[in-house]
């Protein structure tokens, strides 16, 4: 009885702040805005509106995931091979502590006309560039705030791989790139997907970085809930788009799920 | 030069950063078609050798040579070596045919081909059949054989072998010796096996390569090392040994235990001290009156084929004894043994 009463808190949680959210959101999703039940709101969704909006969501979550793993997966491997390991992702891992809306302020900072980035431009010759409220500033910011949970993942699994059998590739004739395509990346790609999901996922439904960044040019699914839940007031849409992001995010969950190669030796 | 010699070192050091070198100014030969086996406690350097012979590191100092061609700077990718790893290091995320393979496709070897060597190099070691198994599916005996059939299967010139058998339980490691011995001969490959374990060396090698602190001490067969060990940490490390000093009278004439024996050794300077050493095997029970030495018995283990009596004599000198017959704690016996038995060595250096 007692390993049960233990188990309270932990049950409460999982009710309170997991399940009922979902079940009240799933609730909200049959509601059109005059609060009669109703289906309309999936209708809507099925609009040309909200698909283009979807497909948005997901181009720039994939441009995002892309630009963050290109970069962290090199990242990663040189840590692996420097003295310091742990401090150096120490340094890595500092920024996630500062809050998201301060390190999106510091690039308003850095990249608006007057800002540091568009001084060192005039002062090389390109002279002033709008970098605020474009597509590109948007992903470059999202990929600096992802990049640690990128990181992270990848450098644990490169850090758990078994050096002898680099050493046994390369006995057996393989080159360094070889070695790599044939060994060190399909071995660490749980790491991978495990890194690609924690980006991918929060990617999805970004929104405050679409406003503040991007300037409400990059309009996503969670702009879209954002504007639904606090401009229009119109919670039924919200919810059901909101389902939808959850449908999406389970899927990629299960798609990227870890097929397991048993014990390692 | 004699070209039936395949790997030459060179007075090769080892060492990193400003450590004591693992490998201390190392120079010998090795002949294509022979087992050796580098012996020695860890640290000693047996397997900064074999990675050095792989090329996984580089010499500090000194040159390597493969059939006279100087290889410093080969990267084991292009050496004709193979290895056989300590922890099997197969890969875990492809099957059986698959890992086995894994050379082949590197040298972009046909369809057909590879299908046939892999086969056969699986029927090499008794692996028939299991080429769709996983990794993980695979017991220790089988993970080993598998590696081993991995690197044969690339026909290297020097397959080099890390303390294979050190996963595996006694029986099993006992069953592989037998079959490595018999797969180098039927290869007719050279074999280097590096291992702590004196009996896995004595029973498999043609040459053994004896080490300690990065240098090596004896090389010679089995035979040689255990009859005619050149210093007492041979003589200790291979086998068990009653190892005391004494003083070479003259040649064939050996003080210990206060006694004077003959022996089979000459070429000392007279009086010089010398370490004595004589098998426990080699000492045989017998009555006081008869024996040549004289001890207590102090204590006695039961180890299945022999008794091991643990005995003193009367000037401390311990004497361990393995015989057949059983003694009593406390009981005075005599020791017998014959001249040969006696091995006198330098005391430090070579014989």
């Amino acid at each position: 009885m007692r390993r049960y009463a233990y188990a309270i808190p932990y049950w409460l949680w999982i009710g309170l702040f997991v399940v009922a959210p979902i079940i009240l959101i799933i609730y909200y999703s049959f509601f059109d805005i005059e609060g009669h039940f109703s289906l309309v709101n999936y209708e809507t969704f099925f609009t040309p509106v909200y698909l283009r909006m979807t497909v948005n969501s997901f181009w720039y979550a994939f441009l995002i995931t892309a630009c963050s793993l290109l970069i962290a997966y090199p990242t990663a491997y040189l840590l692996t091979k420097t003295k310091h390991k742990q401090l150096w992702l120490l340094l890595i891992i500092l920024p996630t502590w500062v809050n998201l809306l301060l390190k999106a302020y510091a690039f308003l900072g850095l990249f608006g006309t007057y800002g540091a980035v568009n001084a060192l431009f005039e002062a090389i010759g390109i002279g002033t560039k709008q970098l605020l409220f474009t597509d590109f500033s948007f992903v470059f910011v999202s990929v600096y705030i992802f990049i640690p949970f990128m990181i992270l993942p990848i450098f644990n699994a490169l850090e758990k791989l078994n050096p002898s059998l680099i050493d046994a590739a390369r006995d057996l004739g393989a080159s360094e790139w070889t070695t790599f395509r044939r060994v060190i990346f399909p071995l660490t790609l749980d790491g991978v997907k495990a890194g690609c999901q924690a980006v991918f996922i929060p990617s999805l439904s970004l929104f405050m970085l679409t406003r503040l960044i991007a300037g409400n040019r990059v309009i996503t699914l969670g702009t879209a809930v954002e504007q639904h839940f606090l401009v229009t007031q119109n919670w039924g849409m919200g919810a059901t788009i909101a389902v939808f992001l959850m449908i999406a995010m389970a899927s990629i969950m299960a798609l990227t799920g870890n097929k397991k190669w048993g014990v390692r030796q | 030069m004699d070209d039936r010699v395949i790997i030459r070192f060179n007075h090769v050091t080892k060492q990193y950063d400003n450590d004591l070198p693992v490998l201390d100014d190392v120079s010998f030969e090795m002949e294509r078609g022979k087992f050796y086996t580098l012996l020695g406690p860890s640290g000693c350097g047996k397997t900064t050798i074999l990675r050095l012979i792989a090329g996984f590191i580089e010499p500090t100092k000194g040159d390597i040579y493969f059939h006279g061609k100087r290889m410093n700077n080969v990267p084991a990718n292009k050496r004709q070596v193979n290895t056989v790893f300590q922890d099997y290091a197969l890969f875990p995320h492809l099957n059986v045919f698959e890992n086995v393979a894994f050379g082949l496709r590197i040298k972009k070897i046909g369809k057909e081909d590879i299908e046939r060597k892999v086969k056969e190099a699986l029927r090499f070691v008794n692996l028939e059949g299991y080429e769709q198994r996983a990794i993980h599916e695979m017991s220790g005996g089988q993970r080993q054989r598998v590696a081993i059939a991995r690197a044969i299967v690339n026909e290297p010139d020097v397959l080099l072998l890390d303390e294979p058998l050190s996963a595996l339980d006694l029986k099993l490691r006992t069953e592989m010796q037998y079959e490595l011995r018999e797969l180098q001969r039927r290869l007719g490959i050279t074999f280097i096996f590096v291992t702590h374990d004196q009996e896995e060396a004595l029973a498999m090698s043609d040459e053994i390569f004896v080490l300690n602190k990065g240098k090596i001490e004896q090389r010679g067969t089995p035979k040689d090392i255990y009859d005619e060990p050149v210093n007492r940490f041979v003589a200790d490390f291979i086998g068990e040994s009653n190892i005391i000093t004494g003083t070479m009278i003259d040649d064939f004439v050996v003080e210990f235990a206060n006694q004077q024996f003959a022996c089979i050794d000459r070429g000392f300077a007279k009086n010089e001290r010398v370490d004595i050493v004589i098998r426990p095997e080699d000492l045989e029970l017998t009555t006081v009156e008869r024996g040549k030495l004289r001890v207590r018995v102090d204590s006695v283990l039961f180890r299945g084929v022999h008794y091991e009596l643990c005995c003193y004599d009367t000037y401390g000198n311990e004497w361990l004894v393995h015989s057949t017959k059983k003694a009593d704690i406390g009981e005075e016996i005599g020791l017998h043994f014959e001249p040969e038995a006696i091995h006198v060595m330098k005391r430090s250096g070579g014989e």
